[in-house]
């Protein structure tokens, strides 16, 4: 029988079927950060059961409040601290090592294609970029997660999203996830995956593909899904050559998590970039989505590039392509939070960081930072943030503010004018 | 299990998302006590008043589609549960909010938009509304000044269970 990704990834982890319908699938990652594991692991030690399902398979991370801005993140800090020393948890990554969850676990090579993953964050859908079943989970699932290796999942459905054409100048990965939201609608893909194909996907970097996945969630997908290819290879091949003879058998083995032809779509949804402009939101609901001309002019206090959408290398270098020899406007906060070490370290080598710097933006260590308005960055009531997050929620980066969602080349050029701007009208590099 | 019904609390709005339920500056506190004073601080509904002290004696919320999307935090149905609020009725939910009901014990239930506005007919200023619900015969039933009216709803199999048990670990920790 014809199955997509997510069935055949069902299929072959299914532990045990408790009820008709109801698939308790075995894990092979469980990614943590100290927002959501300290109650798990409190929960787990007042329970008698302090232990975990395999140490080797649990990832953490200190990432959302990081260096600890107070004495309850601290503490949160401490618990994982502890219990990753405690459980034997190698791969745990502390302050200095730390970076965005959903940029560092890829970049350490922890997801591949066909694995189940599980975190107590929304977008773990990120990680079906390789070709995996992400799925964002509450505490309890998570708690589950760490002691049995197991979690429970209605079957999703799938969509298929065709993207299709090739993308102008100035129209990137964030503009056609942005767009796909605005068809979809934030309910629109509420149980199901969504698979993301055509060339425009296959052209993709794996940062790119890892920007669309990021954002199903906020159609209500269960997990953003991209068919494992010759850029899923390169990426993972330093993490990988062991395995296989060559890239062309590690291909091969990744070809069999593929959707196959006849297999079964909820809805199929078609879109053409080739007449795409950049996209920016302007509600509180990230479906809320027109082009950023018809946007243009609105004033913004503030600027972010980061996060687990937009916060990796090709997202900075990409910015820094429009900032490079400007200067932001006086009346804007430029801030950019590189998103792990590594993004941070190679932007430097390669003058990014420079470039922002230069610019006039304050440049801060790998974290989720302003995107949630926990630690830094938080807007004071009636301001207004351009932002390359993924959530442009009421009181999001904090109580009264705004959030304007947009590709890092939109949120560069908007800083340049000190308001909303479209980058198709901005020649990259001043000088 | 958990005791279900009582007077309700109606949010005439689709959509209404984690942060709103729970600010992410909450997420901080690592017991679900803490979290009291906050619920649904951010809500932005025309003329809902979060500091209003009646919110407090509601039992149970009925709203309308995507109850409970964004953010994977089970800090908002715990606010709801510190609150005495165990029962949360929409015509549809986020996928992960309406597992994180089930996962603590607590009842999320779908109902078709128009039996949902049925259950907002029951909406007025001093309408009073008490909501209960009959676990075990899967019905609904809603008195105020304007009248009872009862609806059946179903779950699955799964999500009785989860309900019976107590808890997804609970339950999972007894079968695997």
């Amino acid at each position: 029988m014809a199955m997509t990704l997510s069935e055949k990834i069902f299929a072959s982890h299914l532990r045990d079927e408790p009820f008709p319908g109801t698939k308790v699938l075995s894990l092979d990652v469980v990614l943590c950060h100290e927002i959501t594991t300290p109650i798990a692991v409190n929960d787990l030690v007042a329970r008698g059961k302090d232990r975990v399902f395999d140490p080797s398979k649990i990832k953490v991370v200190i990432d959302h409040v990081t260096p600890a801005k107070d004495t309850k993140t601290a503490l949160q800090g401490k618990i994982l601290r502890d219990w990753s020393r405690r459980q034997g948890i190698r791969d745990f990554f502390d302050i200095g090592r730390n970076g965005v969850c959903h940029a560092l676990f890829p970049e350490q090579g922890f997801i591949r294609p066909g694995y189940t993953v599980i975190m107590g964050d929304s977008h773990t859908c990120t990680h079906g970029a390789f070709g995996a079943f992400a799925a964002g989970v509450g505490t309890t699932d998570l708690e589950v997660g760490i002691l049995k290796g197991v979690c429970a999942f209605r079957e999703p459905k799938t969509i298929r999203v065709n993207v299709m054409g090739t993308a102008p100048e100035g129209v990137f990965a964030k503009d056609i996830i942005l767009r796909i939201i605005k068809e979809l609608t934030v309910k629109g893909a509420t149980d199901c995956v969504v698979e993301f194909h055509g060339d425009v996907v296959r052209g993709l970097s794996m940062e790119g593909r890892m920007t669309l996945c990021n954002m199903a969630i906020e159609a209500g997908g269960t997990s953003g899904v991209c068919m494992p290819d010759e850029v899923t290879v390169d990426y993972l091949w330093p993490f990988i050559a062991a395995d296989y003879r060559d890239k062309k058998a590690a291909l091969a083995d990744f070809r069999k998590w593929w959707s196959d032809e006849g297999c079964e779509y909820v809805k199929a949804l078609d879109i053409d970039v080739s007449n795409l402009a950049p996209q920016v939101t302007y509600g509180y609901k990230p479906d809320e989505v027109k082009d950023a001309a018809e946007l243009a002019g609105t004033a913004v206090d503030q600027v972010y590039i980061g996060s687990c959408t937009n916060g990796r290398l090709e997202d900075l270098r990409v910015a820094a392509s429009y900032l490079k020899g400007r200067k932001i406007a006086d009346t804007v906060r430029g801030i950019v939070s590189p998103a792990t070490p590594k993004v941070f370290r190679d932007a430097d080598e390669e003058g990014i960081i420079r470039i922002f710097m230069d610019a006039g933006f304050c440049v801060t260590n790998p974290t989720c930072g302003a995107c949630l308005g926990m630690s830094n960055g938080v807007l004071a009531p009636g301001e207004v943030c351009a932002s390359t997050t993924n959530r442009n929620f009421n009181g999001r980066m904090g109580k009264g503010g705004m959030v304007h969602l947009m590709s890092p080349a939109t949120a560069a050029v908007t800083a340049i004018e000190g308001s909303i701007a479209d980058p198709r009208k901005f020649a990259k590099g001043g000088r | 299990m958990k005791t279900f019904g009582g007077k309700v609390l109606f949010l005439d709005r689709s959509d209404i998302n984690t942060d709103e339920i729970i600010p992410a500056k909450y997420l901080t506190e690592i017991s679900k006590e803490a979290l009291k004073p906050h619920m649904l601080e951010d809500l932005k509904i025309e003329g809902f008043d979060p500091c209003d002290p009646g919110l407090h004696e509601a039992r149970v919320i009925v709203t309308k589609a995507n109850f409970g999307c964004g953010s994977s935090r089970e800090h908002a149905p715990w606010v709801f549960e510190i609150n005495d609020i165990n029962v949360v009725i929409a015509s549809s939910f986020a996928r992960i909010f309406r597992q994180n009901m089930f996962n603590c014990g607590m009842l999320a239930i779908e109902l078709p938009e128009e039996a949902i506005d049925r259950l907002f007919k029951h909406k007025g200023t001093n309408a009073n509304a008490s909501l209960s619900v009959d676990f075990n015969n899967n019905r609904i039933a809603i008195e105020s000044d304007k009248g009872s009216e009862s609806f059946a709803y179903s779950l699955s199999a799964f999500d009785k269970a989860l309900v019976e048990a107590g808890g997804w670990v609970e339950f999972a920790d007894s079968k695997y």
